[in-house]
């Protein structure tokens, strides 16, 4: 983005809402916003009306803080419980049909990529489990083999939050659900599988546990994503009202998942790495100097 | 609301995009589209409506196309794959189904592209709940729909009853009748659904086989005149590429709160997307020359057609008039927005109007007979479907019967 598009004219300056003057003066365009800066800067998502102690929100917190560049990122979302929040940022948000959102993110970011050659456009695409492997797995497949430049998240609750709690695809084993009143069938699907078989240059399990790991993951996948192809997070976020999880145990569930199933793991290509070593080195460097 | 719109003789508002007079890549000049079909000379080349996609889509100025294969499209969408091979688009591939196809050209025009597909039947009602999102989102995305059968039981022949899923779309739906409509609404078709007051897609229709597989005698334009490029910032909502101040924006269905003025949000959309769609025909009726054709329409009987149902009522005009029976026609070129004002006045003074049609649902009859006055002059038929052909004959001879004048029984048909 231009920022001159975001900067208003001073005359008028004074008659725009506070939120909008906070986010130009304060927000985290073009400056490269960390965890340790939250408190201190103007999110661009602070309000949403998902479930009190949801873990999807804090992801979707961190995830915003880890976008490289917010100023030229477009968010991709579907039906499910993280549009909620995700479509109240101050970035773009499209949402089309539930399901299609590796279809309408190959279509936007070939179209940006044409209108835009000289200048990076980040196309994210933060989808629920069910929308990504059960209705949109077509779509989810296509784009990694196709190897289109953008990133999916999956924010996985393993289940259908926003329909009241039935069984998805990333549902474990024997889990008893709405749709699934004997328990799950099949197993949880691999999806991190599913991505290495389709040679992701960039693939990482997370749980948000760790704030600052959350978002330099989501940071890493959207950089890879730029340069090499399709990459992939998949992100445990707890559904405290179907799972049952009383919100102060929020925090403690996700830990013992992690600890149990859900460890947080980064698979990344021989070149991704050389890229992204590069480009952590460079910044270490800037930041050394700048001491 | 709903008035006759004249085909107004000052045409439609002049682009004046940068690119106006500079040249493509492929050397051909961007053209006001007035002067391109007004002004500019035509030479008639002897193409399959296939080829005749292909020969507008060169000069479409498109950014990018996606394709699926379906018949009887998909000698177009690989035609189209053949121009982007030779630069004139600059993306095209194939989508992994009708559904995802109209999801991608979603993302491209959210994008800020100017997006072309085809598809027909089957691949028509897959890709539905996009067609209605498009819409809903402001995307003039243009899909060229080669109509056949409907499953179930599976044809592939033609039939037009996929274009009455399509009539409560949002979408702006037009109706080829031969190979030269089809080039000139294709074409032209970009340029109003891209004002704009009307900012919508557009589903340009042909009969499938009829249009698609014969050769016909088509006035091209000039080879080295293209469209002027699609420009984004015209768009009534904002383009999703991030170059708008970064305000909560988003182009969604208004369903994320339960309340008031969610509700009253989302039904004030659907009516300005239905109020767009009319205001349309100011720029359709100056380009395509009038949303409806009529000839004798002083004549007692009537046939009242669109696509190729109208090609073979006028063959029936022919053989009915050695017979000494007059018959009039009204030829109906777009569906949406419907021309509600000009059927209603076309007919007014008609006693029978006959409504042949490629389908069984018989949607053009319904369509007409809830704008007319005294509706029970109207005859729904004849209908054939699944891929039957319309011998003019088979509308002669429903014409005679219902006058009450004796016919003898049509080979092959029974009596
Ligand atoms: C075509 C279609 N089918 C079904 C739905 C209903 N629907 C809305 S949200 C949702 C479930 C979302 O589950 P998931 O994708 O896992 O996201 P979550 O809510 O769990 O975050 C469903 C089935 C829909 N909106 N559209
Ligand atoms: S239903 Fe579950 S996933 Fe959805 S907002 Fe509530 S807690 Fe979060
Ligand atoms: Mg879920």
């Amino acid at each position: 983005m231009s920022f001159e598009t975001l900067r208003p004219s001073p005359a008028l300056k004074e008659f725009l809402p506070v939120e909008y003057k906070d986010l130009v003066d304060h927000g985290p365009y073009g400056k490269n916003k960390k965890v340790s800066d939250m408190g201190q800067f103007k999110e661009v998502l602070e309000e949403h009306p998902m479930c009190a102690g949801c873990a999807m929100t804090l992801f979707i917190r961190l995830m915003f803080i880890g976008l490289p560049n917010p100023e030229h990122t477009i968010m991709v979302g579907t039906a499910g419980c993280g549009r909620l929040a995700i479509s109240q940022a101050s970035v773009p948000f499209i949402y089309g049909n539930y399901g299609d959102t590796n279809a309408v993110a190959s279509g936007l970011k070939r179209g940006l990529e044409l209108r835009y050659p000289n200048q990076f456009k980040d196309v994210v695409v933060a989808a629920g489990d069910g929308g990504l492997v059960d209705i949109g797995f077509q779509g989810l497949m296509h784009s990694w083999f196709r190897h289109e430049k953008f990133t999916t998240i999956m924010l996985d609750n393993e289940v259908y939050g926003n329909t009241g709690g039935q069984e998805s695809g990333m549902t474990n084993h024997g889990k008893v659900l709405k749709m699934a009143p004997r328990g799950k069938m099949g197993e949880k699907m691999d999806v991190i599988g599913l991505a290495k078989v389709a040679k992701l240059d960039y693939i990482a399990r997370v749980v948000p546990t760790n704030p600052a790991r959350v978002a330099r993951t989501v940071r890493r996948a959207v950089l890879v994503a730029r340069e090499f192809g399709a990459t992939y997070v998949q992100a445990y976020t707890s559904c405290n009202i179907e799972y049952s999880i009383p919100t102060p145990e929020v925090m403690k569930d996700a830990f013992e998942v992690e600890n149990e199933r859900y460890g947080f793991e980064e698979i990344i290509s021989d070149r991704a790495k050389a890229y992204l070593d590069e480009i952590e080195k460079k910044e270490k460097q800037a930041k050394k100097a700048k001491k | 609301m709903n008035k006759q719109v004249e085909s107004p003789k000052g045409r439609i508002i002049k682009s004046r995009h940068v690119k106006l007079g500079t040249k493509n890549k492929k050397g051909q000049t961007f053209t006001d589209v007035n002067e391109m079909f007004f002004e500019a000379e035509r030479t008639a080349s002897f193409l399959t409506g296939s080829e005749v996609i292909r020969e507008a889509i060169k000069r479409a100025s498109v950014g990018m196309s996606i394709a699926y294969p379906i018949t009887p499209q998909s000698e177009a969408a690989a035609l189209i794959g053949e121009l982007y091979a030779e630069g004139y688009l600059d993306d095209y591939f194939r989508g992994e189904s009708e559904f995802a196809v109209m999801s991608q050209c979603a993302g491209a025009a959210f994008g800020g592209m100017r997006v072309f597909t085809t598809t027909a039947g089957p691949g028509t009602l897959r890709a539905m709940e996009n067609f209605s999102m498009w819409a809903g989102s402001r995307l003039p995305i243009q899909v060229c729909v080669t109509m056949r059968g409907v499953n179930s039981p599976l044809s592939i022949q033609p039939d037009t009853l996929e274009l009455s899923y399509l009539l409560e779309s949002g979408m702006l739906l037009w109706h080829a009748e031969t190979a030269q409509d089809l080039y000139d609404f294709i074409l032209k078709g970009f340029i109003v659904a891209e004002q704009p007051d009307v900012h919508l897609p557009i589903a340009v229709c042909c009969d499938g086989f009829f249009v698609t597989h014969t050769k016909d005698t088509v006035e091209l334009t000039p080879e080295d005149l293209c469209l002027t490029p699609y420009d984004p910032y015209k768009s009534p909502v904002p383009c999703m590429d991030m170059e708008c101040p970064p305000i909560r924006m988003m182009r969604d269905p208004f369903v994320m709160k339960s309340n008031y003025i969610s509700y009253s949000t989302h039904a004030s959309w659907q009516q300005e997307v239905r109020a767009a769609i009319e205001r349309s025909r100011k720029h359709t009726a100056a380009l395509i020359g009038g949303l409806i054709d009529v000839e004798n329409n002083d004549r007692d009987i009537l046939i009242v057609s669109s696509g190729t149902a109208v090609s073979q009522g006028r063959e029936a005009i022919r053989l009915l008039e050695e017979e000494g029976i007059k018959v009039g026609l009204v030829k109906i070129k777009t569906i949406r927005p419907f021309p509600h004002e000009e059927v209603r006045e076309a007919v007014k003074n008609a006693k029978h109007i006959f409504v042949p049609e490629f389908n069984m649902a018989g949607w053009l009859a319904r369509e007409i007979k809830s704008v007319i006055n005294d509706n029970d002059r109207v005859i729904c038929g004849p209908q054939v479907a699944g891929g039957m052909t319309l011998p003019s004959e088979v509308i002669v001879e429903e014409i005679k019967k219902y006058l009450g004048i004796k016919v003898g029984s049509l080979a092959g048909r029974g009596s």
